[in-house]
């Protein structure tokens, strides 16, 4: 495994106050509670309150064991959220045969650990887009396909889509294409695996450590939050 | 069913919820069995829903606009991506409403390689369809023959075009590129295939006794209803009705091809299963036609002059064409700039996904909303562009 | 279809023929004829079929132009009618209760333009978009352009030249 390949993953610039990032706003009681002023006042208790943790890391031989099963056995989250989810399909064929390695789509987002991002994202989408990459359990990782996610594409113009997906869920691993081959999806795949296995996906880890700054940046473009803080 | 229904108060239903005998059901945009990403939401007492509204926009780009910001030949890209498993349709369209405000006529090569791009495109699409339509009735074997199957096709379209799902073939003025060379022995030699894989869907699939359990009943769509509600394609054929725009209104070379309207009596979704899956088979057999019939030799395309500041002259017009799903439209004014003022793109889901799902869903199970809403054929890109 | 356009003249103020093709044309009507027009075009003269019901915004002559698209289905003969409001007061009729999918094109109009239509069910839950609170986005004086720069952010390029750094980070040793 080259490990030096993967040093040069880029480190985000956060800002962490007001003037740095206007839309910042304050939306949490203290350092642990959140809180969940989207909600009506009497559904506040229902949902949770607790700001997501960062995932600690075991002993060097347990945690490279449980990188590799990890790698070799994410499971899809089935959600066609653009054009890119057309590519998707045939990769469950047997074709090109993603259950040899280990990937099967799961209906729901507490059974899956891969969110793949097909394509560009429009505001309503990346509300479901969120509540569903939340209600996902640890250790989760995201795959983003297609020009659209990476610098929004075509719809550079679009009032209505995202142009960087990044600034509010965290990506571990970027696909280009319009669309791409079933083939390059596959190679995104292995590199995603690849980098499960050095230990260096750490899209999760990154969202619990930035919370206020992801949550800054989802609640100035999704205007109608009328969900929990954190989905979970 | 009377007696599900809660009591209205101040013009709106009254839910108690608190009886425990109504339930509000998202079956939102995460979920394996939509069409795409469109969300539905049923009020359900029991098994039975009583009341369905359908909630688009997850997919909403706003192309309208974005097309009055480019170039008529800045959109060609765009334009595909409208409706993402058949964008060929789109294509044709928007390339035949330019060239009518031109005023120009195409040669007749390209018309027949137009042609028969639709009409792969045709295929490619019914097939991921019946995957589809499989898939939300739980048979997910016909989903994997199928999909599979249209990989073949669409390795055909990379051949031919360059690309497997957004091919940007039709430019105005005619075609970009020729057919390669000895592509018509692997294109028969695929849609070989394809017929027989019809055969096998027609043996596990349409003698199938579940599938038959599940959909005769379901969704039926009187023939009063067609035009009230702008049912078209096949839904409407599946009723009974003879409507085909390839037929009433031909357009490019299908006046030189002869097939007939395939139209069944039973109006729900069996009969909509069985007229889409038989035009399967005629788009084999148009297929077959055209390459036979094809004229060899000839321009595929009429270079416009500087095409990059193309300045078309002031009009409107509104072009349509039979796509997968039915009647598809596109409404194009030009104000005699090298920008269009305003296109409308007209998709048959429209209809069928607001005003129609919603009618036909009360009174389902909740278990067949996937397969009624899958047997009426709706793509959701088309809805909210 | 001269003859159909010779026999509406007889009862509505029709203007500004245009025979487009051999089976379609264009017609206009001032807005108030325009619900009585379309019913009797829909019962009488058998034009069942509401194709597409679009809006065009006109700012430099400052009016919405209504687009109503029909077809007959036995002589396969289309029409397509136009009918003009004011921009500023853009209200227009409702048709909601000649075709059932019209309250969804209507509805969708709402939105994207800001007209209304007075008597349309469902006009008050936004179809598209969500949670949207900036002008109505299809009139021809919202930019999209400046709208994107304020919301969105863009990736910064630090590579300008793909082929150079490409090249640097795959064969160093070059």
């Amino acid at each position: 495994m080259e490990k030096d390949k993967f040093d040069d993953l880029e480190v985000m610039d956060l800002p962490t106050d007001e003037e740095s990032d206007p839309g910042f706003t304050e939306w949490r009681k203290d350092e642990k509670t959140l809180l969940n002023m989207g909600l009506p006042e009497e559904e506040r208790d229902w949902f949770c309150d607790a700001r997501p943790q960062v995932h600690k890391k075991s002993p060097k031989i347990i945690e490279d064991f449980l990188n590799w099963a990890r790698a070799e056995s994410l499971w899809i989250l089935a959600f066609g959220t653009g054009c890119g989810a057309i590519e998707l399909r045939p990769l469950l064929t047997a074709r090109y045969d993603i259950s040899r390695l280990g990937m099967a789509p799961r209906p729901t987002p507490r059974q899956a650990n891969l969110f793949m991002i097909g394509g560009y994202v429009s505001i309503k989408t990346l509300k479901r887009i969120v509540r569903s990459y939340e209600q996902m359990q640890g250790p989760k990782f995201v795959v983003a396909v297609c020009s659209c996610a990476i610098n929004g594409g075509m719809y550079w113009d679009s009032y209505n889509t995202v142009k960087r997906i990044d600034e509010y869920i965290p990506v571990d691993v970027y696909i280009t294409g319009c669309m791409p081959r079933p083939e390059a999806v596959l190679a995104g795949f292995d590199r995603l695996k690849q980098l499960i296995r050095a230990g260096k996906a750490e899209g999760q880890n990154l969202y619990a450590q930035n919370f206020d700054y992801y949550k800054a940046n989802q609640k100035r473009i999704i205007k109608d939050w009328n969900m929990p803080d954190y989905n979970w | 069913m009377q007696s599900l229904y809660p009591p209205v108060k101040n013009g709106k239903a009254t839910y108690d919820l608190e009886s425990q005998k109504y339930l509000k059901l998202w079956q939102g945009p995460q979920h394996p069995g939509v069409t795409g990403n469109m969300s539905l939401e049923l009020d359900i007492c029991g098994d039975q829903v009583i009341n369905c509204n359908t909630h688009v926009g997850y997919l909403h780009r706003g192309f309208e606009k974005l097309m009055e910001r480019r170039r008529y030949i800045n959109s060609f890209p765009l334009v595909c991506r409208i409706c993402v498993p058949e964008p060929d349709t789109n294509e044709y369209l928007f390339a035949a409403a330019m060239e009518e405000l031109l005023g120009i006529d195409i040669p007749e090569r390209a018309k027949w390689l137009r042609t028969l791009n639709l009409e792969l495109s045709r295929l490619a699409s019914y097939l991921m369809w019946m995957g589809g339509q499989a898939g939300a009735f739980g048979m997910g074997t016909i989903a994997q023959w199928c999909l599979a199957h249209r990989d073949f096709v669409l390795d055909l379209f990379e051949e031919w075009t360059g690309a497997r799902i957004y091919h940007m073939y039709m430019i105005p003025g005619g075609v970009r590129g020729e057919l390669p060379e000895g592509w018509t022995g692997r294109a028969e030699k695929v849609i070989s295939a394809a017929e027989k894989l019809l055969g096998e869907i027609e043996q596990v699939f349409i003698n199938n006794a579940i599938f038959k359990l599940r959909a005769q009943g379901l969704g039926i769509i009187e023939p009063e209803m067609i035009d009230p509600y702008a049912v078209v394609g096949p839904n409407a054929r599946g009723s009974g009705i003879k409507r085909d725009l390839r037929k009433d209104t031909p357009y490019l070379i299908y006046d030189q091809l002869s097939f007939d309207i395939i139209t069944e009596n039973s109006k729900d979704a069996y009969g909509r299963f069985l007229v889409r899956w038989r035009e399967t088979q005629q788009a084999i057999d148009l297929i077959r036609q055209i390459i036979k019939d094809m004229p060899t030799g000839g321009a595929f395309h009429l270079t416009l002059p500087n095409v990059l500041h193309l300045k078309v002259p002031k009009g409107q017009t509104y072009v349509k064409a039979e796509s997968t799903r039915g009647e598809y439209g596109y409404f194009m004014v030009s104000d005699g700039s090298a920008f269009p003022r305003k296109v409308t793109v007209r998709g048959p889901s429209f209809s069928h996904a607001m005003a129609l799902l919603e009618y036909l869903a009360v009174g389902v199970n909740i278990a067949d909303v996937a397969g009624l809403m899958v047997s009426l054929h709706t793509y959701p890109p088309e809805i909210e562009r | 279809m001269k003859q159909l356009y010779e026999m509406l003249c007889t009862q509505y103020h029709v203007y500004d023929f245009e025979q487009r093709q051999d089976r379609l044309a264009f017609v206009s009507i001032p807005s108030e004829q325009l619900v009585s027009l379309l019913t009797c075009l829909r019962d009488i003269y058998g034009f069942s079929h509401l194709a597409l019901m679009t809006c065009v915004d006109w700012l430099e002559e400052s009016r919405f132009q209504l687009t109503y698209i029909l077809r007959n289905h036995d002589g396969h003969r289309e029409l397509v009618i136009k009918s003009f409001i004011d921009r500023e007061h853009a209200v227009a009729d409702s048709i909601h209760h000649l075709w059932q999918h019209a309250r969804v094109y209507q509805r969708e109009l709402h939105e994207m333009f800001g007209l209304s239509f007075p008597g349309s069910p469902g006009m008050t839950e936004p179809m598209i978009l969500e949670g949207w609170q900036g002008p109505p986005p299809m009139r021809r004086d919202f930019d999209t352009l400046r709208y994107c720069e304020d919301n969105y952010s863009n990736r910064d390029r630090t590579h300008s030249e793909p082929e150079a750094h490409m090249k640097a980070t795959m064969y160093p040793e070059d």
